[in-house]
């Protein structure tokens, strides 16, 4: 998927469900993919427990933060409540990553959602697999690499 | 060549500010300019985060009278606390250099209001600087220290919630500044603004602003984009990036430097196009400048003057589109965490049906349903104020039930004051202050204040007990409780202080739940180290 065109993201969900940080893995990946990246969210009160949404942006050269409504290639979902309230921004033939489609994958634990859902969408990226790996490792405490690792492939298995 | 990184815009500033030889960053936290002092002392810059923005002010003020480079950061409301040192070190000026990190929050995503911190560059004189993305907040913070160091003014960096907040691609120079030696030099026409001294420097200010501006129309920080669609468009900061993107083809004129403004460069800009706009995010500020210095620019509707820009909102300006915008997604709202000490609390004012006048912090969401406990917050420290100007007039049987309540670190940044007036003009019926004492400052992302007892990178320094100031000041009751284990005993203390025609304040204490772990790590540490 080398393009020139601007590729849009957007994970959303609700404070605590490591939205920032599975941004901040995915924006690290693009960028030393070599593309121009944006990553823009809104903290604040997130910690306490409101909506949280990161837009990520990838091409040869990104302008404004903000993914324009209607536009998300890929928008990933991490509250189920959430999914109406964010379909509107997907883009016609878009991608929806669902936190119900987890439902009965095995993750380590239910905090590792975030990274499967990474796994997930690292199928459509054409972006090494190492990097994404290499990623996690640096992000995560030593403690929490495994269960991370592990969500990573379930995410991945989940698209044939 | 030094490596690229992915920054927030505040990561930046500050690495910029490090680049740049800056001696100090002092501030105060606020929503969204809170990491850029956390990051400086991440990558081993000096920081401090001073009992509220003026006194940090004044602290980046000394350095940059020492001969050394200071950055001092807030929020845009956090400006209007450190304005009257704004207003007189533009007429004093600097022998080393300072520059204001303001961070504006258009949309107010976390703020009480959406003021455009732009104003006081003209209300000031102080010259103001507006990145779009990290590599601009990066470029900038070093030409503001640059400007401020050639032209001994301070300078404001203008940030918004979008550029602070996101993050981007960063090339860093591949030799920084080293940090100037400072050394006092007398000056005493120079920074006694006695009146005789300030009449001639307030002349020798409009000679500098004359001067930078003659600076900005060659080689100010201004980027010309030719287009092919005779529509001109002059821009600044994130919004340029939001109308390029909305009009590819249309010519632009992006201004890093909004004041002064290059009004010969803008005007003979503008001379060229058939249709003109500017995008700018909040007030009319570039509309209202170039308009007066004779060009025609079109007003944008003032329904784009609230909220941020997007590049939608933008694609609307320039087709004049003023119908009713869709509504944002409603997501869920933030609320008090489950088991929040300050919920006790807010529980008893409830079941009592006390008016609390209610000041800025975690607890300000106690004003939302269902709790709705929580009759006014305007600014930080209004709670005192307020509280007592309410009970100075209202009924009795009315004034009895005023309360006001107010966190730790808000209570350092502007409480004693208002415990001041407390003490000096009490109301017939007395008063009673709550003071919300979490140990942390909780909302903007659990940063120490001067009650914690610990700095800015958490070592310990002296801790300033609270209720031993107010005892001192001249609080006759006096008590400090925990509002979980001793709520009981909460409920009734307060009950008989609002009987009483007395002045009472209660310290309701216990850790912030979020905080707690840490805290205890902080203090393990302490004990560790001899």
């Amino acid at each position: 998927m080398k393009t020139d065109k601007t590729i849009n993201i957007r994970i959303a969900g609700l404070g605590g469900m490591g939205i920032l940080k599975s941004s901040q893995i995915l924006a690290e990946v693009l960028f030393r993919a070599g593309y121009d990246v944006k990553k823009a969210e809104v903290h604040g009160m997130s910690q306490r427990g409101g909506s949280v949404t990161s837009d990520i942006r990838f091409g040869k050269e990104v302008l404004s933060p903000m993914i324009p409504n209607g536009e998300t290639d890929f928008l990933l979902v991490l509250a189920p409540e959430e999914i109406e309230i964010q379909r509107p921004a997907l883009r016609p033939n878009g991608i929806l990553i669902n936190a119900t489609s987890f439902n009965n994958v095995a993750l380590p634990n239910r905090k590792s959602l975030n990274i499967a859902m990474l796994g997930t969408l690292s199928r459509y990226l054409d972006l090494p697999v190492e990097v994404w790996r290499e990623m996690i490792l640096e992000i995560f405490p030593e403690k929490l690499h495994a269960s991370n690792l592990a969500a990573f492939e379930a995410g991945r298995n989940l698209v044939n | 060549m030094s490596e690229r990184q992915l920054l927030s815009g505040n990561e930046a500033v500050a690495l910029g500010a490090l680049h740049a030889g800056c001696a100090r960053g002092t501030g105060y936290p606020g929503t969204p300019s809170t990491e850029i002092l956390e990051y400086y002392d991440v990558i081993g810059g000096q920081a401090e985060w001073a009992p509220n923005e003026k006194v940090a002010a004044e602290v980046a003020l000394g350095v940059a009278f020492a001969g050394a480079r200071a950055m001092v950061t807030m929020k845009h409301v956090g400006l209007n606390v450190a304005a009257d040192v704004l207003f007189t070190c533009a007429y004093s000026g600097v022998q080393g250099a300072l520059v204001f990190v303001v961070a504006d929050d258009p949309g107010l995503a976390s703020s009480q209001d959406e003021q455009d911190t732009r104003r006081y560059g003209i209300a000031a004189g102080v010259p103001i600087l507006e990145p779009a993305n990290s590599q601009e907040s990066y470029d900038y913070i070093r030409l503001a220290f640059a400007i401020s160091a050639r032209w001994k003014t301070p300078v404001i960096l203008r940030m918004t919630t979008r550029v602070s907040h996101t993050t981007s691609v960063v090339q860093p120079v591949d030799t920084p500044e080293p940090p100037a030696s400072p050394h006092f030099v007398r000056d005493i026409p120079g920074r006694v603004m006695v009146p005789g001294h300030a009449r001639i420097k307030h002349k020798a200010l409009r000679a500098k602003l004359a001067e930078i501006q003659e600076w900005c129309e060659t080689e100010g920080p201004n980027t010309l984009i030719p287009g092919q669609s005779g529509i001109g468009i002059v821009s600044s900061g994130i919004a340029s990036m939001h109308a390029r993107e909305a009009a590819p083809e249309a010519a632009f004129l992006k201004l890093g430097m909004t004041y002064p403004l290059p009004f010969k460069l803008i005007l003979n800009f503008l001379k060229n196009q058939t249709q003109r706009f500017v995008i700018e995010e909040n007030d009319p500020f570039l509309v209202e400048q170039i308009r007066a210095a004779g060009g025609h620019v079109p007003w944008n509707p003032e329904l784009y003057r609230m909220g941020e820009l997007t590049v939608d909102r933008v694609r609307r300006i320039l087709k004049g589109d003023t119908t009713p915008e869709p509504p944002l997604p409603k997501g869920r709202p933030p609320n008090l965490c489950n088991a929040c000490p300050h919920g006790y609390v807010f529980e008893i004012l409830k079941k009592h049906d006390c008016i609390v006048a209610g000041d800025i912090g975690c607890y300000t969401l106690a004003a939302l349903p269902p709790l709705s406990a929580m009759d006014s917050q305007i600014c930080m420290g209004a709670s005192i104020g307020v509280g007592l100007g309410l009970r100075h007039v209202l009924p009795e049987v009315e004034a009895r039930r005023v309360v006001s309540v107010i966190g730790d670190s808000t209570f350092m940044h502007s409480g004693l004051t208002g415990v001041t007036e407390m003490v000096f003009n009490p109301p017939p019926t007395g008063h009673v202050l709550i003071v919300l004492d979490n140990h942390t400052t909780a909302m903007t992302g659990q940063q120490e204040n001067p009650a914690t007892g610990r700095r800015l990178d958490h070592t310990p320094t002296n801790r300033i007990m609270i209720e031993e100031v107010v005892k001192a000041m001249g609080i006759k009751n006096v008590t400090v409780l925990d509002p979980v284990r001793q709520n009981a005993e909460l409920e009734d203390t307060l009950l008989k202080a609002l009987k009483t025609n007395e002045l009472t304040v209660i310290v309701a204490r216990q850790p912030c739940l979020l905080a707690a772990g840490r805290i205890r790590s902080y203090e393990q540490q302490t004990r560790n180290t001899p």
